[in-house]
């Protein structure tokens, strides 16, 4: 047997960090409940951000950098975010030295405008980037496997960690075809997506993502960070089983937002904002809750009637015919109804600058993670994250990389959850776009009932559901995603990590200075 | 409205298969398969994204291989539905299929590029274009389910092995190429009655007779990009 790291998840991060171990011919088991090509990873459509400049408006990699630790509002460790942004040029050559299509033209990549930054930025594949890295990382680790480095476990599902004094021993994962357990000794790299599964039905993501994993490492006592920061996107329109995401790119060619009011057409974001219908999306969607609360308005649409035809044609086609497949509404024609919908969780476990966790042998990266975003992550950032953070989260991983047995064990139920909807519309009433002690409170109460036996994984999940709840309540302030009414104000003294863990019976939340944000 | 599934089903640690039927009152016009699915909840299957991108949900619905979450019962042809899993992959549990079998065929196909990709000088936005329809490929299996030359372990590989060869062969034009067309030739190109029953069937509307046409210009006959 060779030296080995176990992976879990097979998405952007998951793959990226399989890949950087290959290379240095250390083994991967690599676990995930689907294949690579049913991961979120393939939903991303805008884009990759790296300061590449090549849209001559002398972009360079600080900007990149002050761009991200404003858009998450000062709470990020400056070290990391650096590296990031530092090392995003060459990620994003070498994707297109694997075979990603990007937009080109002359021989130089078109890089687009999104969110929350100045300057053209993000790299691209048509409306399906995401999609477009995935399957050339997807072919990529085919090759190191036929090589026999990596050996894929799919359909397999977290079913528990053997942590034995702060230190993992084992992970546990259950083959859902077969129906049996298998025991993996040795160092683990936790790369399994947000918490899309708290919330499911109200994501844009995918339900494959159930926050399970995360759930059953915070009951272990695996620390995690800024739970409280989820982002919502405005724009997002309730198909039959989950939110959609209707793309920025709509309101970049002219779409506006509008809500009924007296049964008139209220274009609510061009008196107020300077930016109008290009506010950042943690304003839009403050604004519409805030409607919603003062005025008592329901009905919110995009009205993108105003589209020329022929921008339809060529630069938004794809999202004309998802819509009119989902919704039968022509955006050409009609106006479509939004919602602001869970879009992203910048909140996850806690890891060093190495990707490191407070469990020895255990990392993380990807969504599952809480690194780079801070308080709002910028569109683009999310998928360099994620490949960085995999291949951070690899390097430090491949000293703790040993012989590694694989054996069965005693049958582990997995995907037993009968509580999700119950606790979804809990976490919903507490974790709204603008949340306050009172709502925060009741929610807690009800949580705490759900978790009260800590032993069934119903429980363990309603107790990670407890400590977003926690952290909610603790930042006494308002920044990015997290908005309180009853305290908005933005202060200095919360510019901190906010840190929590499950000990001894309890939750813990503390406030963790940014220069120790870095290390644990 | 009320539907009525007829879902073939089976349970893990029996062999036979059996229909039972499920009434589902739909809440909206545009309820799928997939709503109903969740809905009646004792009946296994595969679920992702849920809006037609990453291929989980496949299985046949009236007899044509699709996407639940893509199958509006509001346009099925009945108020009974049938619902069956796809047939040339072995049924692991009602609607669940193991559908390994695609990934083997991708490893014998070596859909990977072994140095850094090109685009070749004369005509890269082509190749680029047919990299990414290539690439568009969810691995679902609809197009074998239709495709009267494919049974699983064959040398036959079918649809779902050719769009990441087209990725390959777009992006590469030395070494490699020559093998990665060697490999095409045998596993598709001579055993594809090139019939087109895949040709409407890919719910990503890749366009696999075009596909073919451009693998078989590069692999078949040796036009060189350069
Ligand atoms: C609609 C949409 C559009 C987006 N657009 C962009 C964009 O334009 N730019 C950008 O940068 N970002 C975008 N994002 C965000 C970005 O796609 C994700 O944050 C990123 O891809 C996450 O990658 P990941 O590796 O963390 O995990 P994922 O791709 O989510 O993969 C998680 C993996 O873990 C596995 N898994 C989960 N739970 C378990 C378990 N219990 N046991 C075993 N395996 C498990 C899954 O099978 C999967 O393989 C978008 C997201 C969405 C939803
Ligand atoms: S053309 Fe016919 S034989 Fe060839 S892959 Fe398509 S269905 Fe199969
Ligand atoms: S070619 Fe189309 S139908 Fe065939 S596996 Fe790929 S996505 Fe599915
Ligand atoms: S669930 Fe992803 S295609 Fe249907």
């Amino acid at each position: 047997m060779e030296k080995t790291v176990n992976i879990i998840g097979a998405g952007i991060s998951g793959l990226s960090a399989a890949i950087t171990l290959a290379q240095k011919n250390i083994h991967v088991n690599l676990i995930s409940s689907m294949p690579s090509e049913r991961a979120q990873s393939v939903l991303a459509e805008g884009g990759i951000n790296a300061a590449l400049d090549t849209m001559g408006e002398h972009d360079t990699v600080l900007e990149h950098f002050q761009d991200t630790v404003k858009g998450g509002v000062f709470i990020e460790n400056e070290e990391a975010v650096m590296g990031l942004v530092k090392t995003a040029p060459s990620i994003v050559r070498e994707l297109q030295a694997l075979g990603v299509p990007f937009q080109h033209e002359n021989g130089k990549f078109i890089q687009r405008n999104f969110g929350g930054q100045k300057k053209k930025r993000t790299a691209y594949a048509k409306s399906s980037t995401g999609k477009m890295i995935m399957a050339a990382l997807t072919d990529r680790v085919r090759m190191v496997e036929a090589a026999g480095l990596v050996k894929r476990y799919t359909h397999h599902v977290l079913s528990s960690f053997v942590i034995r004094d702060s230190e993992l021993k084992a992970v546990r994962v259950t083959d859902t075809h077969l129906l049996k357990t298998l025991e993996f000794t040795g160092p683990c790299i936790l790369c399994t997506g947000g918490l899309n599964g708290f919330f499911e039905g109200y994501t844009t993501g995918t339900i494959q993502n159930s926050g399970t994993a995360a759930a059953l490492a915070f009951s272990e006592g695996v620390e995690f960070a800024n739970l409280e920061f989820i982002q919502y996107h405005p724009t997002t329109v309730k198909i039959c089983d989950k939110v959609m995401l209707i793309s920025e790119a709509a309101r970049g060619e002219g779409a506006r937002l509008m809500v009924m009011r007296d049964s008139k057409p209220w274009y609510f974001m061009e008196e107020k904002y300077e930016l109008g219908n290009l506010s950042p999306r943690d304003v839009i969607s403050r604004e519409i809750a805030l409607l919603e609360k003062t005025e008592g308005l329901k009905d919110f649409y995009l009205d993108a009637t105003g589209i020329d035809e022929n921008v339809w044609k060529t630069r938004l086609s794809d999202l004309r015919a998802e819509l009119i497949s989902y919704t039968g509404l022509d955006p050409a024609e009609k106006v479509i109804p939004i919602r602001p919908g869970i879009h992203y969780f910048m909140g996850g476990i806690r890891v060093d600058n190495g990707h490191r966790t407070n469990i020895k042998h255990l990392f993380a990266a990807g969504e599952a993670a809480c690194k780079y975003h801070g308080a709002n992550r910028l569109g683009g950032n999310s998928m360099l994250g994620a490949f960085y953070g995999g291949r951070v989260a690899a390097e430090s991983a491949a000293s703790s990389a040993c012989l590694v047995s694989v054996s069965e064990v005693s049958y582990e139920e997995t995907e037993n959850e009968k509580q999700k909807d119950e606790l979804c519309q809990v976490l919903l009433e507490g974790l709204g776009i603008i949340r306050d002690e009172k709502e925060i409170d009741g929610a807690l109460n009800r949580t705490w009932d759900m978790a009260s036996d800590f032993y069934s994984t119903d429980a363990k999940r309603a107790l990670l559901g407890c400590a977003m709840l926690e952290c909610a309540k603790e930042r006494k302030e308002s920044r990015g995603a997290h908005y309180r009414s009853d305290y908005p104000k933005t202060l200095d003294s919360y510019r901190k990590q906010t840190c929590v863990v499950f000990r001894g019976g309890k939750i813990m939340v503390r406030f963790e200075e940014l220069s120790k944000a870095g290390s644990l | 409205m009320k539907y009525t599934l007829r879902i073939l089903r089976k349970s893990p640690a029996e062999e036979k298969q059996y229909w039972q039927e499920f009434e589902y009152e739909s809440v909206s016009e545009s309820d799928t398969v997939a709503s109903a699915l969740r809905k009646i909840g004792e009946v296994k299957w595969e679920c992702s994204c849920l809006q037609k991108k990453c291929g989980a949900c496949a299985m046949v619905i009236d007899n044509v291989p699709r996407l639940a979450c893509d199958a509006k019962l509001s346009e099925c042809r009945s108020e009974t539905v049938t619902v069956q899993p796809l047939r040339k992959f072995p049924v692991v549990c009602d609607l669940v299929v193991d559908r390994s079998i695609l990934y083997r065929n991708l490893e014998t196909m070596k859909t990977w590029l072994s140095q850094d990709a090109d685009f070749g000088e004369t005509n890269p936005d082509k190749y680029r274009e047919l990299a990414y329809e290539g690439s568009e490929c969810i691995q679902c299996g609809c197009c074998l389910e239709v495709c009267p030359n494919f049974y699983p372990g064959g040398s036959f590989f079918g649809m779902a092995s050719v769009p990441l060869t087209m990725r390959l062969l777009s992006e590469t034009d030395r070494k490699q190429y020559m093998e990665n067309a060697k490999l095409y030739r045998k596993h598709v190109y001579s055993g594809c009655g090139k019939s087109l029953a895949c040709k409407d069937i890919c719910p990503r509307h890749i366009d696999t007779e075009k596909l073919l046409v451009n693998l078989n210009a590069l692999a078949v006959w040796k036009r060189k990009k350069k």
